[in-house]
């Protein structure tokens, strides 16, 4: 069946009873049965078993078969009796579990092979005893290949269907699919069913929707036969309850087995009541307030004003598509079976299904669109299985209610599917392709008109039919070509910021890694404010994976923490992390109260509408670094991480990207209180914090004491970022440099002072930088010495001392006006 | 250390043989110095103040005027063969000596410690990148968005019907409240839908990004992947040029050997739609087609949502996953390995992939 691939069917498995059941399995007659008690209590039976006809000759060979075609077993069960038609797996058999029969000694006795239960065979779960043929209805010739009488060379191919083609859930479908595949002639099942052209006088049925969901009403035919005599207690016969197995339905009952086997054999799911359980006329109708029903499964279930209903004058007997009612089941003393083969609309049963958690095979094919004329042909098809196999008489009279769906025409024009596929399609290629699939074909003026097959709800337009065209005569005959795209700009500039920003901290020395999205409710609160008991809001999922982390994330730390975390439990102690992304940060707009309509481009304003209800979600990039810098190794000392780490990283990414950070003392509840660096633009925009994260916070989450982490809102720096940079004028004359020793109180910040001299220096300073910082002896209490060294240069020409000394001096000054700064 | 050596006559300038004999004997000592030091010993001994030569050269100031001449070149040859002699032990001693504390300085460089941490790319990111660029080099751009989304733009616009069992198989998380048609996006396709809606025609587009589905992490699923996805609109696009571009980007991916396979399938926002297979000949196991993404020409009903006139443009769409091509083309087994951020995935790979 690997052949049904080519046209968009993948094989998933195929099932194969033989794959773990070989011969030689046959139909055997107990000839005699003698109870022989023993000493565990336990009673077996010594039987002989006949498995060649009387008269005929023993043709296999092989240890254990007997020549005279008797074999002696002994069996455990007690649900036969002499005479009894049995299944024999003879010594060389081998049943499913790899159990290889053989002839063996037991019980005093040379047991030579077994008499098999349906579990034993692979074909049921019944293990009360062994299966005796008489009570599935058969009798067939002692001899008979049992794996041959109950159908166990049959194979199935379980295919993947694509959820537009809803014809391909039955054998009508994949047949005609494989014909088209394979070339072989194709004969539709529904054309071999003889159903009368017009019924009447049947059970009375009226359809009263008066809630069709987008116009559509939601039964659009209900046809009804009546079959009197059935012994509902009949055995399925054994090839139709193979044919069932194998397409995954379990075998219940006779009649129940026939709307199964129908409904996989036409596409046409239909449903059988015990019609002395009814009651008046049958009405499909939308639920009313308050109205319940127990469904086949005895799951009472409250139903919905927009569930489709069966009905009849006690209530509720099914919801329509989906289940039917226990009420009204069929059962072992039912005699009369009223068949239900209706139509219903897609959507309805969906909502139905989905609102009521009910998969059934039923709801999938009506959903996805069942053919409106296969009604009547299923009707008639199960009426005629209860007649032969149940023994049932069907009734003339029959209800056929409804209004038949206008058909779609499609116009394709002759060139239209060779322009959208690339093959040049002969006008037989497209004719006969779509002839096949069942279209009627028209041809007018500029190509054709297309009537779709009624089974073929989804197709509707001149791309459709193109692709049918493309799929008959193959995908593989496809040319290629390569089309050129217009000069691009390559790119953007964000893109191109953001790669340098993630290889630049990579190469830095840190380990890009992923996390989820997902958070606790208190990491967000955490992370996510500078403030502890600040607001921020978060976007909550409807359907998270787990209830506890149902946020998104509004901080990449909380996730990055946590990888960090698991790093170290599996034993790596020297961490540097970082991992880039969004983070979600919903403003006061959250979606919108509507949705437009697909296949119309909404107005500018309802647009507008859609992206204003998107929330914020800028690109964030965090690190952690936990250990030391490098491996221990011989020769070497490693530094441990610090928060000043954590700060460089900040002011490397500002580096690459040619953007100032500027770092005061900040603070942040998820940072120890006196090591966290706030970290913003010349602007004043705050765009992130370093530091080394809160003890208690290290603590809680396991993780080692002095930790450092820093996050930066990446966006906000791209953004900042100079369009063009000004070069600057290298002057080659000789530098000055100068240092200088300012006390100030210790809680002023150094790149404060530092500020002050550079503004205060003027232009002839070049750089200045903070070598040393002192408190302690010598230093008045709460002060402390900060030593900077200043350079000195002109554009111009050499700087005499003199000059060098009064940019410091008035740099010194400033320092001084500004903190009270004391030469030291 | 004796200036002069012990018991030695004053030689006569003029007396060649005896001269000769003290420069004989300086040459020899100078050639038997083993050392620097014993060097210096030497040449004060031989050449300094108090020296056989240096006290003989003294001499010829007392000579008689005819014999200065001779006295004096024969002195001045004798002194200059004796410094030569000692320049040169000099340098051999001193070559010696500077070979001597190199080969002291020798360390075992086997034994040298890392000192430098190196970082490392997720290889996702990394392929990602790479997937960009030979877009990129095609003339394509690279268009981003959102990744929690309207609705609208992740099935409405993508002629996902609001009933239809396709928008259920995408396992979509939804954003509280129901009401506000929030989602998490199920595919990057919303960011097509934006695309065209904000982008001139022609439009030659790829969307790289996270995408998400209510899949419990295992080792092939999990809730948060990568995808990339092309849209190409343009006047006159065909499934060839589809196929053509495929093919294009797998060689560039895979190598000149790479072959790509199209199967029917079907999606909501192309007609006709493809499954697209790529072969994989070194794949584990050996040889096989290994189904990589999905495909098509953009559906009608997609480009009327973005206001582009379906009967003037055509557009083809694909979408791969990121995390299924890493695992088949750098054969990681456990989806894992890529999500749980242990050190040892990413620094595997460093910067490469």
């Amino acid at each position: 069946m690997t052949e049904l691939v080519k046209v968009g069917f993948e094989e998933e498995d195929v099932h194969r009873p033989t794959d773990t059941l070989q011969g030689p399995i046959v139909v055997g007659q107990v000839l005699s049965l003698v109870k022989e008690p023993q000493t565990n209590g336990k009673t077996i039976n010594w039987c002989q078993v006949r498995v060649v006809p009387e008269g005929q000759d023993q043709t296999l060979t092989g240890d254990g078969i007997d020549p005279s075609g008797v074999q002696g077993i002994i069996c455990g069960a007690h649900n036969f009796v002499e005479g009894d038609k049995v299944v024999v797996t003879l010594p060389g058999a081998v049943l499913p579990g790899n159990f290889h029969i053989s002839a063996r000694k037991t019980y005093g006795h040379l047991s030579a092979g077994m008499i098999a239960s349906v579990r034993e065979l692979g074909i049921g779960e019944d293990h009360d005893g062994i299966l005796v043929l008489s009570r599935i209805g058969l009798d067939p010739e002692i001899g008979t290949d049992a794996m041959e009488l109950l159908g166990l060379y049959d194979q199935a191919a379980e295919i993947n269907v694509t959820p537009d083609r809803g014809y391909a859930f039955s054998i009508r479908g994949v047949a005609r699919e494989y014909a088209h595949a394979t070339g072989t002639t194709f004969t539709d099942p529904a054309s071999r069913v003889t159903a009368p052209a017009e019924l009447s006088g049947g059970y009375g049925v009226k359809i009263n929707d008066d809630a069709p969901i987008y116009g559509k009403p939601g039964c659009d035919r209900f046809v009804a036969r009546t079959v009197r005599g059935v012994d509902a207690t009949k055995p399925t016969p054994p090839w139709m309850v193979s044919r069932l197995r194998l397409a995954g339905i379990r075998s219940i009952s006779l009649p129940v087995d026939i709307s199964n086997y129908v409904m996989l054999e036409l596409g046409q799911p239909t449903h059988c009541y015990d019609k002395d359980t009814l009651s008046g006329d049958i009405v499909v109708r939308r639920a009313l307030a308050g109205e319940k029903i127990t469904t086949l499964d005895g799951k009472e279930r409250a139903l919905d004003a927009e569930d489709l209903l069966i009905t009849d004058a006690s209530g509720p007997i099914g919801i329509a598509g989906v289940m039917g009612g226990a009420a009204t089941e069929v059962g072992d003393s039912t005699s009369t079976v009223l068949v239900e083969a209706a139509h219903f609309d897609e959507v309805s049963i969906a909502r139905s299904r989905r609102r009521h958690k009910l998969p059934s095979e039923a709801s999938k094919r009506f959903e996805r669109g069942v053919d409106w004329h296969v009604a009547g042909i299923a009707a008639q098809r199960v009426v005629d299985l209860l007649v032969e196999l149940a023994g049932g008489t069907a009734d003339q009279a029959g209800t056929d209610v409804g209004n038949a769906p206008g058909s779609v025409s499609i116009e394709l024009p002759q060139a239209f599917a060779a322009a959208r596929i690339g093959i040049d399609f002969t006008e037989e290629q497209i004719v006969t392709s779509l002839e096949d699939l069942g279209a009627a074909v028209e041809k007018n003026d500029g190509g054709w008109t297309v009537t779709a097959p009624s089974w073929r709800n989804d197709l509707e337009t001149k791309e459709d039919l193109s692709e049918e065209i493309a799929r008959l005569v193959g995908y593989d005959k496809i040319p290629a070509t390569l089309p050129v795209a217009p000069p691009g700009r390559g790119l953007t500039r964000v893109q191109q910021q953001r790669r340098r920003l993630i290889q630049a901290l990579a190469d830095a020395g840190l380990t890009e890694v992923l996390s989820y999205p997902f958070v606790s409710k208190s990491a967000n609160d955490t992370f996510g404010v500078a403030e502890q008991g600040a607001d921020r809001t978060a976007v909550k999922l409807a359907n998270p994976i787990s209830e506890e982390q149902g946020f998104l994330r509004t901080s990449i730390l909380p996730g990055l923490i946590e990888v960090a975390k698991r790093n170290h439990s599996r034993g790596f102690r020297d961490l540097a992390l970082f991992e880039s992304g969004l983070v979600f940060l919903p403003g006061g707009t959250v979606g919108t109260a509507s949705i437009p309509p697909l296949g119309v481009k909404p107005s500018d304003e309802v647009l507008d509408g859609l992206y204003d209800g998107v929330p914020a979600q800028p690109f964030h990039f965090a690190a952690v670094l936990t250990g030391h810098d490098s491996p221990a190794a011989a020769g070497h000392a490693p530094r441990p991480w610090d928060w000043a780490d954590a700060l460089d990283l900040a002011r490397v990414a500002g580096d690459v990207l040619g953007v100032e950070v500027l770092v005061s003392q900040g603070s942040h509840q998820a940072f120890h209180p006196g090591r966290a660096a706030r970290l913003s633009l010349r602007n004043g925009e705050v765009v992130g914090y370093a530091g080394e994260l809160h003890p208690k916070l290290l603590a809680a989450s396991d993780m080692p004491a002095r930790s450092v982490a820093l996050e930066l809102n990446a966006d906000a720096l791209f953004d900042a970022a100079p369009d063009v940079i000004v070069a600057r004028h290298i002057s080659t004359f000789p530098v000055a440099t100068q240092d200088v020793a300012l006390v100030v109180p210790a809680e002023v910040p150094a790149a404060d002072v530092l500020a002050a001299l550079r503004e205060g220096a003027g232009e002839l300073l070049e750089d200045v930088a903070l070598f040393d910082v002192y408190a302690g002896k010598g230093i008045e209490e709460g002060k402390k010495s900060l030593a900077f060294g200043l350079r000195f240069r002109a554009n111009d020409r050499t700087l005499t001392a003199d000059e060098a000394s009064a940019a410091r001096e008035s740099a010194v000054a400033l320092a001084a006006e500004r903190f009270g700064a004391v030469q030291r | 250390m004796t200036e002069t050596l012990p018991g030695a006559a004053i030689p006569n300038p003029t007396d060649e043989a005896a001269i000769t004999a003290a420069v004989d004997q300086a040459v020899a000592a100078i050639a038997g110095a083993g050392t620097l030091d014993e060097l210096k010993a030497v040449r004060l001994a031989h050449t300094g103040e108090k020296s056989p030569l240096s006290l003989a050269n003294r001499e010829i100031g007392k000579l008689p005027k005819e014999q200065k001449a001779l006295a004096g070149k024969l002195m001045g040859a004798s002194r200059g063969r004796v410094n030569k002699a000692l320049a040169d032990r000099t340098a051999e001693l001193e070559a010696e000596n500077d070979a001597r504390i190199l080969l002291e300085e020798t360390v075992d460089v086997t034994a040298a410690p890392r000192r430098r941490r190196a970082g490392a790319r997720h290889p996702l990111s990394t392929l990602q990148d790479r997937v960009a660029d030979i877009f990129v080099g095609m003339g394509w751009e690279i268009a981003e968005g959102p990744e929690v989304e309207s609705e609208w733009f992740n099935f409405d616009a993508l002629n996902f019907k609001p009933d239809h069992p396709a928008r259920e198989m995408q396992d979509t998380f939804f954003v509280e409240p129901p009401e506000a048609h929030l989602l998490m996006r199920t595919h990057t396709s919303p960011v097509q839908v934006r695309s065209m809606l904000e982008r001139e025609l022609p439009i030659y587009v790829l969307c790289p990004g996270k995408v998400f589905r209510t899949d419990e992490l295992d080792a092939t699923h999990t809730p948060v992947f990568h995808q990339f996805e092309g849209l190409a609109i343009d006047k006159h696009l065909s499934m060839a040029d589809l196929r053509g571009t495929l093919e294009h980007f797998a060689r560039q991916m895979f190598g000149d050997e790479a072959q790509i396979r199209l199967r029917p399938n079907y999606f909501p926002f192309t007609e006709p739609s493809a499954e697209l297979d790529i072969w994989h000949p070194g794949a584990k196991g050996g040889p096989r087609w290994i189904e990589w993404g999905g495909c098509g020409m953009v559906n009608p009903s997609v480009l009327r949502a973005a206001g582009i006139d379906p009967d003037v443009y055509s557009g083809f769409a694909f979408g791969m996953g990121i995390e299924r091509t890493l695992m088949f083309r750098n054969e990681v087994g456990d989806m894992r390995d890529m999500i749980e951020g242990d050190v040892r995935f990413s620094e595997h790979f460093g910067m490469e992939i």
